[in-house]
């Protein structure tokens, strides 16, 4: 099939986060991510365990388990689960701010505070979700460390850092990682119709540039069908991107 | 036993400025708002507010009562960043313990638990061991030697939380689908009052639900008021969901002090029978 929209490339590019993972919950935060482990779970991925975002577990006939917010936090203790998180700032080592903007003690923008992110990056892998790759967001410093990144994880150690992993993070131009022999963040794949200058460009610090970058892939039939039949008929997906 | 039903004025007149307050219910979901609002009323000042926060926190700070915020997000759900805190914040108005979501579940654990502190992997290389320096980390006694932050108990003055049922002694019945630390919260408080939907006598709590829906036992409370739409403009399912018009309004009531002015003019000036013939 052709005629792949940019969202459902990051969709895609969101549900292989998910890849490999097994029997552990899949947390998407925002639409695209949460289309990503869905996409992932009805084809590649089925073991995946979803939530509602609320306090149910749903699977394809309904609820299949109850998960109040106190037991999210006992999974999260246990490690069955791989959240895919969003970042107001991310760095090249991976650490995310989604608290605020400016100094701490009176920031110039208020924004979500730490939530989860601290407890996330330190007990199970997360990935993140950017929709507008821009210097804004890819910054040399993070104003507060909310999720850690792999030089806070090696200034802890073992065994502290043991299950610390960050895995990818998706944007509306490119999929990074941090598989680089220092795990600073590299360019992985580039969406089709997007330069590697323009990822460039868009990240306010160097990233590793492997020798041979292939495209982010494109969704196959199937999987563009059940994203534009069944798992966003409306179209929400569209407007989730950053520009 | 014990009759404990009360009224909020009772209640608020319990209250001491520069105590710490717990509030259960989740961001903008099931929380005692009939309370909060007679607080904000209030004269008291210099509370420490303990809460997985929503309006209840953003009310409060706009009215004046707030002296620090112990918490993980302050945020309405359906709009993501609470206005009101977010303006207290940027003024510097506001002192803040900033926790990951998981640490103020375990300081909550310990503080029910009586223990000093609860070992937890969470904010270990993150900044908020760096924005909370009163924060330590423990090692383990064992061969493991792992080093933990030491999530200090969160011990509370005083306690509120709304539920869907509940009876004159004190047992409370939730309904919708999360119990959030509602329980957790009573427990880690010195004394504990719970706001229902609906005063019912013990037979019918028992047919209302099966008994793991009785959340709050009367061991845990010491008083009890009835606050009918007493969540608004949170959600409580399955009595009401919540009032999205309203909580914009509210939402935009942060714009400026005259905003304020008006919307505390027309909604939280009067007692709460006048809030609530204002918003039906």
């Amino acid at each position: 099939m052709t005629g792949a929209s940019r969202a459902e490339v990051c969709i895609v590019a969101c549900a292989e986060a998910w890849r490999g993972d097994g029997e552990i919950l899949a947390s998407g935060m925002g639409l695209i991510p949460r289309l990503g482990a869905e996409l992932a779970r009805r084809t590649f991925a089925p073991d995946l365990v979803l939530s509602d975002g609320e306090a149910e577990l749903v699977g394809d006939d309904g609820a299949e388990g109850w998960l109040p917010y106190r037991a999210v936090f006992g999974i999260v203790a246990a490690g069955r689960r791989h959240v895919m998180m969003g970042a107001s700032q991310l760095d090249r080592h991976g650490n995310q701010n989604i608290s605020c903007i400016g100094s701490w003690a009176q920031p110039t923008t208020q924004l979500l505070g730490v939530r989860g992110a601290p407890g996330n990056t330190i007990n199970h892998p997360t990935s993140y979700w950017v929709p507008r790759h821009s210097r804004r967001v890819f910054v040399d410093r993070v104003d507060l460390i909310c999720g850690i990144g792999y030089d806070r994880a090696a200034v802890l150690g073992s065994p502290g850092n043991r299950f610390h992993e960050i895995r990818v993070v998706v944007t509306d131009l490119a999929v990074l990682d941090f598989q680089s022999a220092d795990r600073g963040m590299r360019l992985r794949s580039v969406h089709p119709g997007v330069s590697v200058d323009e990822v460039v460009a868009a990240t306010g610090f160097p990233l590793h540039l492997p020798d041979e970058l292939p495209e982010t892939r494109t969704p196959s039939d199937r999987e563009q069908r059940l994203i534009r039949d069944q798992l966003d008929p409306a179209g929400l997906r569209d407007r989730e991107l950053g520009r | 036993m014990a009759d404990k039903v009360m009224s909020i004025a009772e209640v608020v007149g319990e209250l001491r400025s520069g105590m710490t307050v717990g509030i259960g219910g989740w961001g903008s979901r099931r929380k005692p708002m009939a309370l909060v609002r007679a607080i904000a009323r209030s004269a008291l000042t210099d509370l420490t507010v303990v809460s997985y926060g929503g309006p209840d926190v953003g009310l409060l700070v706009a009215a004046g009562r707030v002296r620090r915020v112990v918490t993980g997000f302050v945020s309405l759900d359906s709009i993501a960043l609470e206005p009101h805190f977010r303006r207290a914040r940027q003024l510097g108005a506001i002192e803040l313990t900033e926790l990951d979501e998981g640490m103020l579940h375990w300081g909550l654990l310990a503080a029910a638990r009586r223990l000093p502190y609860l070992p937890i992997r969470a904010g270990l290389g993150s900044d908020v061991l760096r924005v909370n320096p009163e924060l330590r980390t423990v090692r383990s006694p064992y061969s493991d030697g792992e080093e933990l932050v030491a999530m200090p108990a969160l011990t509370l003055d005083v306690a509120f939380v709304h539920l869907n049922r509940a009876d004159r002694q004190g047992n409370g019945q939730y309904l919708g689908p999360d119990p959030y630390f509602d329980d957790l919260f009573c427990l880690a408080a010195a004394r504990s009052f719970i706001s229902c939907e609906r005063l019912v006598d013990p037979a019918e709590l028992r047919v209302g639900g099966p008994a793991q829906s009785l959340l709050i036992s009367r061991m845990m409370v010491n008083g009890v008021i009835e606050t009918p739409h007493g969540a608004h403009f949170t959600s409580c399912v399955p009595d009401y969901d919540r009032d999205e018009a309203f909580q914009r309004e509210y939402a935009k009531s942060a714009a400026s002090p005259q905003a304020w002015s008006r919307f505390r003019a027309r909604y939280l000036d009067g007692d709460e029978a006048h809030y609530q013939r204002a918003v039906s």
